[in-house]
Parts: structure tokens; C-alpha cells; sequence
């Protein structure tokens, strides 16, 4: 009883091991780490996909054709100027002082004089906007991004990023609209107006990805790393240290402002100088036509 | 003995720097590289109402003239495959990273048409001389909302200064190609990959492109 008990056990560990090294391997040729819901993703994907071309698309298509451009500026300056508050508050809590008054200014900029947000006079102004939410603060104090998640008609996102979205609507003013008319016909608008602002790039990415699944979740946390971790800004800064660092050695003086190199070619360009005029004032004349016509 | 051999020295430094001269003016920096190219593409377009209104053919054209020889296709596509690239023939390598360079060229006449008012500012650039592999960051500064990322990698070979990944929004284009080029090669092998990009290729150079904005 015991042994075949062990025998059984040992077969089962058996059995295991082979079914998790040909999950490993399968896993290994199909699956990317960072999309353990693969499948359930693609599902979405293709869900949200129909939709896209179904309703969305055509939609954004419309409104890009039939309304005048200064109406679809002028909707997206004003949800785009509803998010600088929320946007605000995201780079204070990064401790990224001046992004954040920048974006409160230009919250109060534009609403008062740019007509509740309709024009966007921050930005010839010279603030620019800084896009930040919740999931970016989450990701600055250190929460890993967890497992891409494509959502059911908003599309790519992460665990960590989706666990943020009710603090985003909640900081999203339109949200706090009371009227439900009002309010989702806002909902449904800026979702049109979004999608028509990216008509072109995504046809761009039709023509360019081979599986568009594929491409849009590599590019996607690509580029979502590369906000969380500000990759741009944190070159920036280095650069500065860099510089910074560079001029207090030269005051002092333990870098020579003058590398050897130059030191030592000097004398040989002005013995050269001096050797060359009995040897060959011939070959710079025709070489150079510019004194000549002069 | 002292100033006849100060004189060969003379004559050898002067030799050689007259040997260096012409090199280091064809070692463009990388940096200048990609301003002018850049500068040059975005002028052309924007003086071009034929590339504006979509004339495919003047796009490619304009590509090929003005910014595939500063790219380096093989590196990109052989960065792109991978692990795989060292299993393909020579033959393999060249059709694969033909097909690549094609798609990209379609794509990015694809964008290229798309230029309005955008501007472009190139940040600073740092590298040391010894570099042979750097990166060139630049933004395009719309008339709305953020601004894009466009960051260029760069390495120095026998030819100069390529191009050899783009990035665009915070995403490397290699890099995303990377998982689409290994799971293709998984499963239909490289002669899969390379007839999958080539009939993609067909489609597109059949397909018009998008209709102009107005």
C-alpha cells in the first residue's frame, strides 16, 4: 500500500514535472513574461477591436470630417484642461513641485481666460502640459506596474494602473457632473474626440505591425515605463550633475582646461606654418578658386 | 641632428593631419547628422504640396534619397531578430532585412505626409569622441497638447554615423518589432517571417495612402 502509494506519487511528480516543462517551454515560444493573460487579453483585444471598427471609428471619422477644426480644438482644450488639475495633483504627490504649479496655472489660466478651457493659452505661453495620473504615482513611490491588462473598451493598461483608475475618475472633474445626460453625453464625446485625434497614427500602426496585439503591448509598456520612470527628464538631470561637476574640477584646476594633445599640436601647426610657404605656394591656389575670384 | 629630426616630425605630423583632414570632415557628429537630415526632410515637405496632398511615389522618393543612407538596415532588422538572426544564411539575412527596411520606408512616408506645423527642438547633445554609439533626443512640439518623443540611436561605422533604432513616445521601434519577429520565427521560421513582411509589403505599396488632412 505504501509503496504503490510512493509509486503513484512519484509517477504524479513525474507527470508534473513534464507537464510544467512543456508549459515552460510553450511558454518560452509563445507567451511574453509581462502577459500572463495572453489569452484573456486577446479576447478584449478583439472585443474592443469590433467595437473600434463598428461604432468608434466611424464615429471619430465623422466628427473629424464634418465639424470645423476650431470645434475639435476647442473640445479637446477643455477636457484636456479638466485633466491639468487632476494632473497637478499627481506631480505634487511625485514631489515634482514645478510641473505641478505649472499645470495648476495652466488650469487657472485657461479657465478663466481661455474661456473655461475652450482656448489653450498656457501653451503659446510657455507652459506645457504635463501629463500625470495616479498610476504614475503609484509607480513613482515604487508600486511594480504588475501584468499587462487590456480593458474592455479603455484599452491597454497594467494591474497596477487599473487598481489606480477609480482614484482617476474620481480626480477627473467631469465626473462630478450631476446631470447624467450631461454627463455621459461628456463621456461620449471626449472618447470620440480622442479617438479622432489618433486616426491617422493608428492607421499608421495597421500598416506597420505584423499583429497589431503584439505591437501595441510592446510599444505600450515601453512607453509607459518610460513615463512612470520620466527616462527623459532623469537624462536631463544627469547631464546637469554632469556639467555641474565639470566646471567645479576646472575651478579646481584638477582637470587642465588644456588637454596634452592640444599643447602638442600647436608648435607642430606652427612649424608647419613656417615650413610651408618656400615649399608649396603652388598647390593652395588652384586648389581653392575662392581668393582668386576675389 | 636635433632640427633634421625636428623636421621629419614636422613632416610626418603634417602628412598625417593632411591624411585626417578629409575623414573628419566626412565624420559628420551624429548629432549634426540628424539635425540636418531632419531639417532637410521636414523643408521638403513642407515645400512639396504634391508629398502634402499624399503622391506616394515623391514620399518614397524623398525617403530614399534623403534618409535610408543613414540607416543602417541590417543592424536594425539583425537587433530586431534577435537570437535568430545568427541562424539564418547570409541569404536570409539580406532578404529579411530588405523587407524590414521596406515596411519601415511605407510606415514612415506614412507619418511623413502627416507633417503640418510641427516643429522640432533637438536637446543637448553629450557624448565623448571615443563614443561609437550615441543617442540623438529631439521632441516634436505640436500645435496641441503634449509633445512627442523622438530619440534616435546612432552607431559609427565604416560609412560614418546610422541610424539604427527610432524612438517614438517613450517606445523603441526594434524593441517592439522584437517579440512579433521571435513568435513569427517560431512558428513559420524565417522564410515565414521574410513572406509574411513581404506580403505586407505588396499590400501596401498597392494600398493608397491615407487621405490628406485638411
Amino acid at each position: 500500500m505504501t509503496f504503490r502509494n510512493a509509486s503513484g506519487s512519484s509517477r504524479t511528480r513525474g507527470l508534473a514535472i513534464a507537464v510544467g516543462a512543456a508549459l515552460l517551454l510553450s511558454g518560452c515560444a509563445t507567451t511574453n513574461p509581462q502577459d500572463p493573460l495572453e489569452k484573456f487579453n486577446r479576447a478584449t483585444f478583439s472585443f474592443n477591436d469590433a467595437v473600434d471598427r463598428t461604432v468608434l471609428k466611424p464615429a471619430a471619422t465623422v466628427y473629424k470630417k464634418a465639424t470645423p477644426s476650431f470645434v475639435q480644438t476647442g473640445v479637446n482644450n477643455f477636457f484636456g484642461n479638466l485633466s491639468d488639475l487632476w494632473s497637478s495633483a499627481n506631480n505634487f504627490a511625485q514631489f515634482k513641485g514645478q510641473d505641478g504649479f505649472s499645470d495648476l496655472t495652466r488650469f487657472a489660466v485657461n479657465s478663466t481666460f481661455g474661456l473655461a478651457g475652450v482656448l489653450d493659452i498656457a501653451t503659446p505661453a510657455g507652459l506645457r502640459k504635463h501629463n500625470e495620473d495616479l498610476g504614475q504615482t503609484l509607480g513613482f513611490w515604487g508600486v511594480p506596474s504588475g501584468p499587462y491588462v487590456m480593458l474592455p473598451l479603455l484599452g491597454p493598461s497594467t494591474l497596477r494602473d487599473t487598481a489606480a483608475l477609480p482614484g482617476d475618475w474620481w480626480g477627473d472633474p467631469w465626473t462630478h457632473v450631476n446631470d447624467v445626460s450631461w454627463r455621459n453625453s461628456g463621456v461620449a464625446l471626449r472618447a470620440v474626440d480622442q479617438r479622432a485625434t489618433v486616426l491617422e497614427a493608428s492607421n499608421l500602426l495597421e500598416d506597420a505591425a505584423l499583429d497589431r496585439y503584439e505591437f501595441i503591448r510592446d510599444g505600450y509598456l515601453q512607453r509607459r515605463e518610460s513615463r512612470v520612470l520620466d527616462t527623459d527628464r532623469a537624462q536631463e538631470r544627469a547631464e546637469k550633475v554632469h556639467d555641474r561637476i565639470e566646471k567645479v574640477q576646472e575651478k579646481l584646476g584638477v582637470k587642465k582646461p588644456v588637454s596634452p594633445d592640444d599643447g602638442a599640436e600647436a608648435p607642430a601647426d606652427a612649424a608647419q606654418d613656417a615650413a610651408s610657404p618656400p615649399n608649396n605656394p603652388p598647390v593652395p591656389a588652384p586648389a581653392s578658386p575662392a581668393p582668386a575670384t576675389k | 641632428m636635433k632640427p633634421i629630426a625636428q623636421l621629419i616630425m614636422t613632416a610626418a605630423v603634417a602628412v598625417s593631419a593632411s591624411a585626417l583632414a578629409p575623414a573628419a570632415i566626412a565624420q559628420e557628429a551624429p548629432d549634426v547628422l540628424v539635425k540636418r537630415v531632419s531639417n532637410d526632410v521636414i523643408n521638403a515637405v513642407k515645400s512639396d504640396k504634391d508629398i502634402q496632398g499624399g503622391n506616394r511615389q515623391k514620399i518614397i522618393d524623398l525617403v530614399n534619397s534623403k534618409i535610408l543612407p543613414y540607416v543602417d538596415a541590417q543592424k536594425m532588422t539583425a537587433q530586431a531578430a534577435g537570437r535568430y538572426w545568427r541562424q539564418a544564411s547570409p541569404e536570409q539575412q539580406k532578404q529579411l532585412s530588405e523587407e524590414f527596411r521596406t515596411l519601415l520606408v511605407y510606415t514612415y512616408s506614412g507619418a511623413l505626409s502627416q507633417i503640418k506645423n510641427e516643429t522640432v527642438e533637438f536637446k543637448p547633445f553629450r557624448a565623448d569622441p571615443a563614443d561609437t554609439d550615441v543617442e540623438v533626443r529631439s521632441q516634436v512640439n505640436l500645435t496641441r497638447g503634449e509633445p512627442i518623443t523622438l530619440n534616435y540611436r546612432l552607431s559609427k561605422g565604416a560609412q560614418g554615423w546610422k541610424i539604427y533604432d527610432l524612438n517614438v513616445l517613450g517606445a523603441w521601434l526594434v524593441q517592439t518589432y522584437q517579440s512579433t519577429f521571435s513568435s513569427e520565427i517560431g512558428k513559420t521560421g524565417i522564410d515565414g517571417l521574410i513572406k509574411k513582411l513581404r506580403e505586407r509589403n505588396q499590400q501596401l505599396a498597392s494600398k493608397p495612402l491615407a487621405a490628406p488632412q485638411k
